[in-house]
C-alpha cells in the first residue's frame, strides 16, 4: 500500500473532508404537552479515522445523537431540524431502503447491552453469516471463514464460531458484537457506552483491542460515555454535552489539561484521582435540568459557581441569553458567557 | 467505662462463609463459594471499602451483615452478640437497629406511593426512637443532616419528584433514623450521575466524622474507594485477597489481582497506560474450588506451589496483608 492510496489510514486532524457533519441537528420527543427537545441544534464533525468522544450525564442527549446518526430514532423521537451529512450526503433525505444498506455497511453501532443482543439459540458464526448475507452476496462458508478471522481480530479463538452466546462470558460477547460491527469494514463505528456494563479489567482489555483495530483498519469512532476519564485516554477529540447542547469541544489532552467550561471543569472534579494527595472535591451542586422545561439563558447557570446576582451585568446575560460555541484556542470551542467575557 | 458514655461497638467478622447450591446437569451437589472465610473488623469512625468485580462476593458479604442471608459458617460479632446465633424478632430488630443497609438502586428502594416523610417516620416508629410528639422534628433533622433542604418541603414529596442523588440521600437518612453504629452501603453511587457522586461520598465522610459511624462501602470503583475510605478489602472469587490502609494498598499493591485492577482503571493523570496482558478467564465466582490459588489462571507471577496450596492472608507489610505465595509468603524461605 502506498502512502497516497491509504485512504483507510488514520488521519485524526488531517485537512480531509469530514466523514460526518452534523449541522444544527435537532431531535424532539413528542409528548402530550409541548415537544421535549433532547438535542438542540448541535454542530459536530468527525474526520475519517478519528476517535471522537462524546461525554455527558444521563439525559443530556448523547445517545439520541448516536441514534439520529444511525437513523434509528423511533417515535416519539424524530429529527425536527438540521442535517446529518455522511461524506457530504444528507442522510435525513435518504429512503428507508437506502438507509438499510447504509447501516452496518457504512456506519455500525455497538450498544451498552449489545452483548445481550445476540440470539441465544443460534451459534455465533451463523449470526455473522446472516448479517453478512443480508448485505452482500457471500457463500455461507466464505462468511464463516470471515467470521473466524474477525473473532481472531478481537482476541477470540476462531473456533468459537461454533459457540452459543451463553458459552461466552459477557466480555467475550461484547467482543463478538464489536467484531460484527467491523465485519463490513464501515467508515464509522458508533460505540454507545460499550464497556459500561463490564468489569474494569475486561473494559481495559476491550479498549486496548479497539485501539489496535482502529489503528489497523482506520475506521472512525464516535465513542459515547459518561466516563470522562476513560475518554481522555482513548479519544482524539472530546465534545461535552449538557442538556441537549454541546458546551465544549477540544482535543482530548486539552480537555484534560485546560478545560474552560465550568461544567467540564466540574465534571473533571467529579472523578477522584488514583494517585496524589486526597483533597476534598466539590463535584457539581444540583442536578441536570428537566429538558421539558430547560432553564432560560445558559442551561448550566442554575448549577454554575460563576453565576452570581452580584455581578449584575454578567448575571443578566447568563440567565437570559444562550451562549454560542466560540473558538477560544486551536480546535477548542466553548459556549460560556464567562469565557466570551475574557477574550 | 465512664458513666453514660459507652464506646461505640466494633463489628467483627470472623471466617464468614456463604455457599449457594449450584447443581447442574453434569454435577449434582455443587456449591458456589460466594464468600469463603472472610474476616475483617469495622471500627467506629472508619470507612472500610470492600471492592471487587461482579461475582466476587462483595454484595453477598453486605447482605450477610444485614442478615438478609444466613451464613453457611463463621461469626459476626457485634457488641458481644454473635449475629449468626440471633433468633427471634426482638433481637433481630435490636441488631438491625445497630446495623443498617442502603442499596444500589435509589429508585427501587423507596416506595413510590409514599411520601419522603413516611419513609423516615416508619423506622422511628418501629424502633421507638423518639416519642410521637417529636417525630416531625426528627424527620426534619434527618433530612437536614443529609443535605435535603428545606426539609419541610422535601418531606411532603414523593420519590418520583426527587432526582437519583436526592433519593439516595433519603435512603441514607432512613438508615440514620434508627441511630445505627454501622452502615453497610452497597454501591451507593454507581447508579447516580457523575456530577452528583462526589456529594454522596462527601456526605459519607461527614457522617463518619460527626457521628462516629462505621461504614462498609461496597463498590467496584477503586477511585471512589480511595477518596472516601480509610481501609480497603479487595475480594476475588469469594476471598479477601488483599487488605490494609487504602492509600497504602492502592499505591503499592501486593496481590497481582490488585495490581491488575490498578493497571486497568482509567486514569487521565497517567500519560500512557502500560498495556495489560490480556488474560484468559475472568473473575467468576468459584464453584467447588479445590486447593490452590483462585487467581492462578490469570496470574502472571504464579509459581509451582500456587496450584497446590491455597495461600493464606499474610501481613507482609505493616497493616497490609495479601493472599499470595509470591508477594506475601507465609514464611521466609
Amino acid at each position: 500500500m502506498t502512502a497516497t492510496s491509504s485512504s483507510t489510514a488514520p488521519r485524526p486532524f488531517g485537512r480531509s473532508e469530514p466523514l460526518i457533519q452534523l449541522r444544527g441537528l435537532t431531535v424532539e420527543y413528542a409528548t402530550e404537552a409541548q415537544p421535549v427537545r433532547a438535542v438542540d441544534g448541535i454542530d459536530l464533525e468527525i474526520a475519517p479515522g478519528e476517535i471522537l468522544g462524546l461525554a455527558g450525564e444521563s439525559g443530556c442527549g448523547k445517545s439520541t445523537v448516536a441514534n439520529a446518526l444511525m437513523q434509528i430514532l423511533r417515535p416519539p423521537a424524530s429529527i425536527t431540524g438540521g442535517q446529518i451529512l455522511f461524506n457530504g450526503d444528507d442522510l435525513t433525505a435518504r429512503s428507508s431502503e437506502e438507509l438499510r444498506k447504509f447501516r452496518w455497511r457504512n456506519v455500525s453501532m455497538v450498544f451498552q447491552s449489545a452483548m445481550n443482543a445476540l440470539n441465544p439459540v443460534t451459534r455465533v458464526g451463523t449470526q455473522f453469516v446472516d448479517m453478512m448475507q443480508a448485505h452482500e452476496r457471500i457463500s455461507r462458508n466464505a462468511a464463516l471463514a470471515r467470521a473466524g478471522e474477525l473473532l481472531e481480530l478481537v482476541g477470540i479463538d476462531a473456533r468459537r464460531v461454533r459457540a452459543y452466546p451463553h458459552e461466552l462470558s459477557g466480555g467475550m460477547r461484547q467482543r463478538v458484537i464489536i467484531a460484527m460491527a467491523l465485519a463490513l469494514e464501515p467508515e464509522l463505528v458508533i460505540m454507545d457506552e460499550p464497556t459500561t456494563a463490564l468489569d474494569v479489567v475486561v473494559q481495559r482489555e476491550i479498549l486496548q483491542q479497539i485501539g489496535v483495530l482502529q489503528r489497523e483498519l482506520g475506521f472512525a469512532v464516535l465513542f459515547i460515555t459518561h466516563d470522562l476519564s476513560l475518554l481522555i485516554e482513548i479519544a482524539d477529540r472530546i465534545a461535552i454535552m449538557y442538556a441537549g447542547e454541546i458546551v465544549e469541544e477540544a482535543p482530548a489532552d486539552e480537555i484534560h489539561r485546560a478545560p474552560r467550561h465550568p461544567y467540564t471543569i466540574g465534571l473533571m472534579q467529579s472523578f477522584p484521582p488514583l494517585s496524589g494527595p486526597i483533597v476534598r472535591m466539590a463535584g457539581i451542586p444540583g442536578s441536570p435540568p428537566d429538558l421539558a422545561n430547560p432553564p432560560e439563558g445558559c442551561r448550566f447557570h442554575p448549577r454554575c459557581p460563576h453565576c452570581r446576582p452580584e455581578d449584575a451585568l454578567l448575571y443578566a446575560r447568563q440567565t437570559t441569553e444562550r451562549p454560542r460555541l466560540r473558538l477560544v484556542g486551536e480546535k477548542h470551542l466553548v459556549a460560556c458567557h464567562l469565557v466570551e467575557a475574557e477574550t | 467505662m465512664s458513666a453514660g458514655l459507652t464506646e461505640p461497638a466494633e463489628l467483627e467478622v470472623q471466617g464468614l462463609t456463604k455457599y449457594f447450591r449450584a447443581d447442574s446437569a453434569v454435577r449434582a451437589r455443587s456449591f458456589v463459594h460466594a464468600v469463603d472465610d472472610v474476616s475483617f473488623t469495622l471500627r467506629p469512625g472508619t470507612i472500610t471499602a470492600l471492592v471487587g468485580e461482579s461475582g466476587s462476593g462483595k454484595s453477598t458479604v453486605a447482605r450477610l451483615l444485614a442478615r438478609l442471608y444466613a451464613p453457611t459458617s463463621g461469626r459476626v460479632l457485634f457488641d458481644g452478640d454473635d449475629l449468626t446465633k440471633i433468633r427471634g424478632r426482638r433481637r433481630t430488630l435490636a441488631y438491625r437497629r445497630q446495623v443498617q443497609m442502603t442499596f444500589q438502586d435509589p429508585f427501587g428502594s423507596l416506595n413510590p406511593a409514599k411520601t419522603i416523610r413516611h419513609h423516615l417516620e416508619r423506622p422511628l416508629q418501629i424502633h421507638g426512637i423518639v416519642p410521637k410528639s417529636r417525630v416531625d422534628q426528627r424527620v426534619y433533622e434527618l433530612l437536614d443532616r443529609v443535605g435535603l433542604v428545606p426539609p419541610g418541603r422535601v418531606a411532603t414529596k414523593y420519590p418520583h419528584e426527587l432526582s437519583g442523588g436526592q433519593r439516595q440521600r433519603v435512603a441514607i437518612a432512613r438508615a440514620l433514623a434508627v441511630e445505627p453504629s454501622v452502615v453497610v452501603a452497597d454501591e451507593p453511587i454507581s447508579m447516580l450521575d457523575v456530577s452528583i457522586r462526589i456529594g454522596i461520598l462527601n456526605l459519607m465522610k461527614d457522617l463518619k466524622e460527626q457521628h462516629n459511624l462505621a461504614f462498609l462501602y461496597v463498590t467496584h470503583d477503586l477511585a471512589s474507594a480511595r477518596y472516601v475510605a480509610d481501609d480497603i478489602l479487595v475480594m476475588y472469587a469469594g476471598q479477601i485477597v488483599e487488605q490494609g490502609p487504602v492509600d497504602q494498598v492502592l499505591s503499592s499493591p501486593l496481590h497481582p489481582y490488585t495490581q491488575l485492577l490498578m493497571a486497568s482503571v482509567p486514569d487521565p493523570s497517567v500519560a500512557r497506560h502500560e498495556q495489560i496482558e490480556v488474560t484468559r478467564g475472568h473473575a467468576a465466582a468459584a464453584i467447588d474450588p479445590g486447593e490452590g490459588c483462585r487467581f492462578l489462571s490469570r496470574c502472571p507471577i504464579a509459581i509451582d506451589v500456587c496450584s497446590r496450596v491455597t495461600p493464606q492472608l499474610v501481613e507482609a507489610r505493616s497493616r497490609q496483608s495479601a493472599r499470595c505465595h509470591v508477594n506475601a509468603p507465609a514464611h521466609v524461605i
